[in-house]
Parts: C-alpha cells; sequence; structure tokens
C-alpha cells in the first residue's frame, strides 16, 4: 500500500565505519508499526546485484540489529513511516554517482494468509 | 428527517494515514483536523500512532487528554490487532491471545476509549475468554465484521453464538461498511489500468462486480483471457469486496456499538462513489443505532501514484454528507 514510499529519496550515503558499502533509508509498507520478529526481509538488489541477507544490518530509532537476529526481537518495533537504516557491505567502494536501489519487504502479518510487504526500486544518487 | 439524534459522528486517524506516514501530519494535526470537520469521536490504532507501542507513557495520555480538551474531541475507540504470528515457529497460544487483549484493554483505558475494535482474526473462543477483564474494565470488544465476512458467514456465526450465549455486555460488533460495496470503486479500476491492466479484463471484472455476478472464478477467467498479476489481482480484490442487504443490521442491533464508516472516493457532490451511504445510515436510524460513525478513509492507497491524496478534504465531505443523512442542521 505504501511500497512506492519505501526507498527514501533522502539518506543515501556511505557507509560511516569506513567499510566498503553503504546505507540506504527504507519504510515499511504497512499501515501500522510492527514488531520487528515479523519483519521476515528487507531485501536489497544494488545496481541489479543481490546483497546477501548476511552483509545487511538493520537500525531502527538507534538500535541495530542483524537480520538472522530479528525472528526473537520481541521488544522493539519498526514503525509506521519510520526511516530505517538498511546498512549493507559490498566488495569495492562505492562509487559516487547513480545507483539502482531495488528493496523488497517481507513481512509477517497475522490476519494475511498471504506474505505481506512490498516492493520499490529507485535511482539515488551518492554524493562524492 | 427526525429520530436521528443518537448518532453521532467521529473519524478513525486510519483516515490520516498517508499524511500521517509522510510525517505531514502529526497527532495532534489528526485531532485538530477531526475537530474542524466536526467529527468529534475519537477512534485510533495505537500501533500506528503511539511510537513504542505498547508503553504509553505517562507524558503521551498527559498530552492525548490535553488535545481532547483543547480541540473539544473525545476518545471513543482503539483498533487492536492480534498478531498470532508472532513467533516465526509457532502459533500465539490461546492463553498468549488472551493475554495481548488484555494488554490492549488497558490500552484503550489509559486513552479512554471504551470501545475496542476486535480485528477480524480473532478466535470466538478468545473473545469470551477476554469478555470477563472487559467487563471489569468497562470496555467493549466488538468484533468488526469486515468484507468479505457477513452475518450468516460461518466464522460471524460462531462469534455470535458466543455472543448470544454468554450474554457478556463486554461484547459486541462493529461493522464495516466496505462490506456495503454496491458498485467497484472506480479509484482501485483506474489504478489497475494506470499499472497495465488489459482494458478488456478490467471491463469484464468491474461489470462482473456491479451487476453483481459470480465473482468466485473471476481469477481463473482472467487467467483464461490472459490476464497478468495486475489483472488477477484485481479479479482478487473482486472477489473481497461484497454487497450485502445493509438491513441485516437490523437482527443485531443490540450488538452494534460502533461503526467503521469505510470509503475510497467521496464524489465532490458528497456521495461516496461505491457505497451508498443513502440506504445505509436510514437502516441505522430505523436500528435505533446511537453510538458512532466512524470515518475510514481508504482511497489514499489507489491514487498516491498519481495524484495528490487529500484525506481531510475526503473525510470532511463524507461528513457533510453524514449531516444530510442525519438530519443536522447545516
Amino acid at each position: 500500500m505504501f511500497d512506492r514510499y519505501i526507498v527514501c529519496e533522502e539518506g543515501f550515503r556511505i557507509r560511516a565505519d569506513g567499510r566498503p558499502g553503504g546505507v540506504v533509508e527504507v519504510r515499511m509498507p504497512y499501515y501500522r508499526g510492527l514488531g520487528l520478529s515479523m519483519v521476515e526481509a528487507v531485501d536489497l538488489v544494488l545496481d541489479g546485484t543481490p546483497v546477501p541477507a548476511e552483509r545487511t544490518d538493520f537500525t531502527v530509532h538507534g538500535n541495530t540489529y542483524r537480520f538472522d537476529e530479528l525472528p526473537q526481537i520481541l521488544d522493539d518495533r519498526w514503525e509506521m513511516g519510520e526511516r530505517a537504516q538498511l546498512g549493507f557491505l559490498t566488495d569495492e567502494l562505492l562509487g559516487p554517482g547513480e545507483h539502482d536501489i531495488a528493496v523488497s519487504v517481507r513481512l509477517r502479518i497475522s490476519y494475511m494468509p498471504v506474505p505481506g510487504g512490498g516492493r520499490d526500486r529507485k535511482r539515488l544518487t551518492l554524493n562524492a | 428527517m427526525t429520530a436521528a439524534r443518537g448518532i453521532k459522528r467521529g473519524v478513525s486517524f486510519y483516515s490520516f494515514q498517508e499524511e500521517y506516514f509522510l510525517r505531514a501530519m502529526t497527532v495532534e494535526d489528526c485531532v485538530a483536523a477531526a475537530a474542524r470537520i466536526g467529527a468529534l469521536g475519537i477512534e485510533i490504532i495505537p500501533e500506528q500512532s503511539i511510537p513504542g507501542f505498547p508503553v504509553i507513557t505517562d507524558e503521551f495520555v498527559e498530552q492525548w487528554f490535553g488535545w481532547m480538551d483543547r480541540y473539544g474531541t473525545t476518545p471513543v475507540a482503539t483498533d487492536l490487532f492480534l498478531d498470532t504470528k508472532r513467533y516465526p515457529a509457532r502459533w500465539l497460544t490461546h492463553d498468549e491471545q488472551v493475554e495481548s487483549v488484555h494488554r490492549d484493554i488497558d490500552v484503550a483505558v489509559k486513552l479512554g476509549a471504551r470501545i475496542i475494535r476486535m480485528i477480524i482474526n480473532t478466535p470466538p473462543e478468545v473473545m469470551e475468554s477476554a469478555a470477563p477483564y472487559a467487563e471489569e474494565k468497562v470496555v467493549r470488544l466488538l468484533l468488526e465484521v469486515h468484507a468479505p465476512f457477513h452475518y450468516t458467514h460461518p466464522w460471524i456465526v460462531q462469534h455470535l453464538e458466543v455472543m448470544y450465549r454468554t450474554g457478556s455486555p463486554a461484547l459486541g460488533l462493529m461493522p464495516d461498511m466496505g462490506t456495503y460495496v454496491e458498485r467497484f470503486p472506480r479509484v482501485v479500476s483506474e489504478r489497475a489500468l494506470r499499472d497495465g491492466a488489459k482494458p478488456e479484463l478490467v471491463d469484464l471484472i468491474v461489470k462482473t462486480y456491479d451487476d453483481h455476478g459470480d465473482t468466485h472464478a473471476l481469477m481463473d477467467i482472467v487467467n483464461y483471457r490472459g490476464g497478468g498479476p495486475v489483472d488477477v489481482g484485481l479479479a482478487r480484490q473482486a472477489t473481497h469486496y461484497i454487497w450485502t442487504d445493509p438491513r441485516a443490521m437490523l437482527d443485531h442491533m443490540n450488538l452494534i456499538g460502533h461503526i467503521q464508516a469505510k470509503f475510497y472516493e467521496m464524489l465532490p457532490d458528497e456521495t461516496e462513489y461505491s457505497i451508498p451511504y443513502d440506504e445505509i445510515v436510514p437502516v441505522l436510524i430505523e436500528g435505533g443505532y446511537d453510538g458512532y460513525l466512524s470515518s475510514e478513509y481508504e482511497g489514499n492507497r489507489h491514487i498516491q501514484d498519481a495524484y495528490p491524496v487529500d484525506s481531510v478534504e475526503q473525510v470532511a465531505r463524507q461528513h457533510a454528507m453524514f449531516k444530510r443523512l442525519l438530519g443536522e442542521q447545516a
């Protein structure tokens, strides 16, 4: 329902820890906040190449999690409309200029018989 | 028109989801907008509007009642969710489900709401087990009767069995007016066309729905006719809207404590494109309903790709319609 708002236009940047990779800000395509144990995946495809989940991490309001930790997180949430930071590692340093960012979010919504979530794709510019 | 005096008007902040999601409106802005529209009964989805849920801080509670005083609004209802799939590998147990409802009863009480929207996936046995605590807290647990369900559907019949057998004053129904979609919402079919649906298949789906024809096999037919994912998705939506006779509510009027006045598109002439409120409101008046008509705008998701969303204007138009149908002074 909010698919087109998943990838934020602002905030795309290189990592602050100096490792190769970047951070893209993402919002949940849903009309309420959801406990993190029900966030099954936030998959990233960078310039046409899928980034494995183990090379990404997820930060909501200052709390950072690995994706294999999320199923156990019962006391934290991704709030409605909140800009989460999806951090990712790459082999090479991320070059300045345009990048193709595709994000697919999969949510476990209890009243729905099929997976919830959505997908979005945007071209974002990394400033030099 | 007379005897409509008992029916009150309100709004669910579900209606302002587009603006709230994009941070164009705060929760206080939602309260202020409700007051301006004259939708003075407030329905809130705590999991949407209150970051940090289920912790409701004293600071938020103080702000909340401050807004109610300042804008002349009243907390009426909260909408709960039942996360039966909270754990990846197992279903929530019965006791955990009841505990989740108890938690949300406490949230409603903190916010001053006496009505809780029980989501449609709540099992009847959970309603029965949670009723005593709701009675103690003087809160009503109202099961949403949401499309594609209706009053003779087995799932609803099981719920009615619990309600009539226990006679608990805490249990009841919250009809969602999305069960009275007489005409296929054009905001939905037009979106499908923008997303690349085949016009002849969109026509078939809309016509079948509008003729109140058999929609069961629509997904299959659309597939046989070469439909892609957008066409099949539209066909699926056609099986999820329903049109039933609003008079069915009269049989259960004693259980009905709140109305979710769902809508997709309020036209400039202050009528709804799909849902005939001019047939629905008289039924509520006839039945002596004295709760709220609580706006639930759900058109934003269908137009946000192409048009600016103005949820406040949409809700305002719906309330202009309600005033007319309730015979309120303009």
